[in-house]
């Protein structure tokens, strides 16, 4: 329509979508699968396709986070181990990447707030129901002890030239306390990142809220297993590596079981595009790993390229986890579509009275 | 809902109403007046460059930390009209409940009337504006580690921008995806009321979760709320939420004895996964043609089931590092 001779000036019009194209995804596999959808597209609407829930704005801190933060709480486990066991060397270097990771971590954590310098605010309240508060303080402990080990093990490693005075004697007397204190908020610390994950609107990450505290301490044994192996000599790393083969074997059978219990739509993030290939090469490397461990683990160099192997397994774990987690808000179809097959199946037993829409 | 998951009825002792609002959008005209009322009076940075989105006559595109309005726009035809008409059938005969006084069974009155539905246009447009919802159990409080979303006094929640940290937990944790961390803007001081009109002021509260308030800073002086106040059809109503959940009833009701049986409540419901919502509103298609959740539900409902989970997994965990020493201490 053209009311004054100017619009000539004006672009050419884009030609116009369908109407229903852009209220309407194609339902069924992802981008770039090219199959023919066997069964008739689902019922699907949404807003031109725009996100209905918002993914956190976590970046690749927070992966490195939950990977630091799984490293350090097995690393912590391991050097409690070595310290009942009389494995000294087993214990010094666990107990050296218990305080490294997690201190890495921390700083990972604080550099991806939106407010790095109010990141004291994180312990200005214990809140049972924020799992990033009950986090934080799992992570305080876990560092109080961990620091005061590692600290005890750099004092003896420098032949006692730390600057510490009559600190030291009670540096040595907390050292082993402290190692068990550590050890007691190692599990937890592992553990607790895959709550603050489900706990969320999430479509992905809260489908997986049964089974993902398994992936994670699975993944975090299997890396702090893999760390010790790299560090430290064979005649120690007996303990790491049945670990590193029971985190293998946990994590095989905790990702089977959680994408079982998942809503198979929520659940196709994590098979699809970057994610899925970072998922899948994860469970490639733990394997490999697993197997180097198992076999060749009393050769030094086949422990250590295992141990590498088994630590960028987990790190892929992570860093696939969360970014299928964003990707699955970032499609509407992974939010509404679970939603409403679950509104209809309460609705077919009969459960009328919890629906948010409502008519009188 | 679980004990953990926090609620407005914490603070029935404050002697204040719940306040909240209904939009009601079968009479919303789509002017974004509350669009702009809101950014006006909260200063809140425009969100881009005069971005146009290429999809309808919203050009806003969602909630977000500095949109606490947003008028959706669709148009649809007639067959799409038929299909919302239909679903809202589907609805009432499903027998929804009814969660007013018992004895008012309205279902029951719309049998008598005359509820042949009127011509069907061969197009319409629907238009509504979005707002947080300020919900009963509410996502992005439960999850806020730093105690810097709290529920006021009048039942709605709010957070404080001296305090939070910018972690981001709330906005994952929000079932209806407003709550945001705000970027950077290009315009927008609060703490300086007397700014210069024309001068690009500093942005303020970057890097901080930002959402509606409800005007927080209104409603304590007994004021209705920006976009309530500027809203010239009436389509946004303000008040105490009992009120709200009533004139949203008496409205459907009004609609449906008109035939328009795709008109529906959204959040009215307190039964519902996130225990009604503060904001309620009345629809006339399904929730997810606005954009809004079908089935929205507050993530911390699962949180002891989680938490049971996450234990069971710190001991397994335990157990296979004591079995590790165990079997590889022998070898």
């Amino acid at each position: 329509m053209t009311v004054s001779d100017f619009d000539d000036y004006r672009p050419a019009e884009p030609p116009r979508r369908r109407k229903r194209g852009g209220k309407r995804r194609r339902a069924g596999g992802g981008e770039g699968r090219g199959e023919v959808p066997v069964v008739p597209e689902a019922e699907f609407t949404s807003y031109y396709g725009r996100p209905v829930v918002k993914p956190p704005p976590w970046g690749d801190p927070i992966a490195v986070y939950l990977f630091l933060g799984g490293v350090a709480g097995g690393s912590a486990l391991l050097g409690v181990g070595g310290q009942m066991t009389g494995k000294p060397i087993l214990c010094r270097n666990s107990r050296l990447a218990a305080l490294a990771a997690i201190g890495v971590g921390a700083v990972a954590l604080v550099e991806d707030l939106g407010r790095p310098e109010r990141f004291l605010n994180m312990l200005r309240t214990i809140k049972p129901t924020s799992p990033m508060s009950l986090g934080s303080w799992i992570l305080t402990a876990f560092s109080a002890g961990a620091g005061v080990s590692a600290v005890s093990e750099i004092d003896r490693m420098t032949g006692s030239r730390l600057p510490l005075g009559p600190l030291r004697r009670l540096l040595r007397g907390l050292e082993g306390p402290a190692g068990v204190e550590a050890a007691v908020f190692a599990a937890p610390l592992s553990a607790y990142t895959a709550v603050l994950l489900s706990d969320t609107a999430n479509p992905t990450w809260n489908a997986a809220r049964e089974d993902l505290p398994f992936v994670f301490v699975s993944s975090a044994s299997l890396a702090a297993a893999g760390l010790a192996m790299i560090t430290t000599p064979v005649k120690e790393t007996g303990p790491a590596r049945a670990l590193a083969v029971l985190g293998v074997a946990g994590e095989l059978i905790a990702t089977r079981f959680m994408e079982k219990n998942m809503d198979p739509v929520a659940a196709e993030p994590l098979h699809l595009d970057g994610p899925g290939r970072m998922l899948a090469w994860s469970e490639r490397l733990a394997i490999a790993g697993g197997i180097g461990a198992l076999v060749g683990g009393r050769h030094r160099l086949t422990a250590a390229i295992s141990g590498a192997v088994l630590l960028g397994a987990s790190a892929l774990t992570r860093f696939g986890i969360l970014r299928a987690g964003i990707r699955s808000a970032e499609n509407p179809r992974y939010t509404i579509e679970p939603q409403k097959n679950r509104l209809a199946a309460r609705r077919r037993a009969g459960i009328i009275h919890d629906s948010i829409t409502t008519t009188e | 809902m679980n004990r953990l998951t926090e609620s407005p009825d914490h603070f029935r002792h404050t002697g204040h109403p719940r306040k909240g609002f209904f939009t009601d959008t079968s009479i919303c005209i789509g002017c974004k007046a509350c669009e702009v009322a809101c950014k006006e009076w909260n200063r809140n940075p425009h969100d881009s460059e005069y971005e146009l989105l290429e999809s309808s006559y919203d050009n806003t595109g969602s909630l977000g930390a500095d949109t606490w309005r947003h008028v959706a726009f669709i148009e649809q035809d007639r067959e799409q009209i038929g299909r919302a008409r239909e679903s809202g059938r589907a609805l009432v005969s499903l027998g929804m409940p009814s969660v007013g006084p018992p004895g008012q069974d309205q279902a029951s009155n719309l049998a008598g009337a005359d509820t042949t539905p009127p011509d069907t246009p061969d197009f319409r447009w629907l238009m509504s504006s979005d707002v947080c919802k300020h919900c009963t159990n509410a996502g992005c409080l439960d999850v806020c580690p730093t105690g810097a979303l709290f529920r006021t006094e009048h039942g709605t929640v709010v957070v404080q921008d001296d305090v939070c940290n910018g972690c981001g937990t709330c906005v994952a944790g929000c079932p209806f995806g407003v709550i945001e961390r705000r970027r950077d803007g290009t315009a927008g001081p609060k703490t300086e009321r007397d700014f210069t009109p024309g001068e690009q002021a500093p942005t303020h509260n970057v890097g901080v979760a930002q959402k509606c308030t409800l005007c927080y800073d209104r409603i304590v002086d007994g004021q209705t709320p920006a976009c309530a106040q500027t809203c010239p059809t009436t389509s946004i109503k303000y008040g105490e939420r009992e009120d709200m959940v009533a004139t949203a009833r008496e409205r459907v009701a009004e609609l449906h004895a008109q035939g328009l049986t795709e008109a529906r409540l959204y959040g009215a419901n307190d039964s519902d996964g996130v225990g009604g919502t503060g904001s309620v509103f009345l629809l006339l298609d399904e929730p997810e043609v606005y954009g809004l959740p079908p089935d929205p539900r507050v993530p911390t409902a699962d949180l002891p089931r989680m938490f049971k989970r996450a234990g069971i997994a710190a001991a397994g965990m335990l157990a296979a590092a004591t079995a590790a020493f165990l079997a590889g201490g022998r070898a």
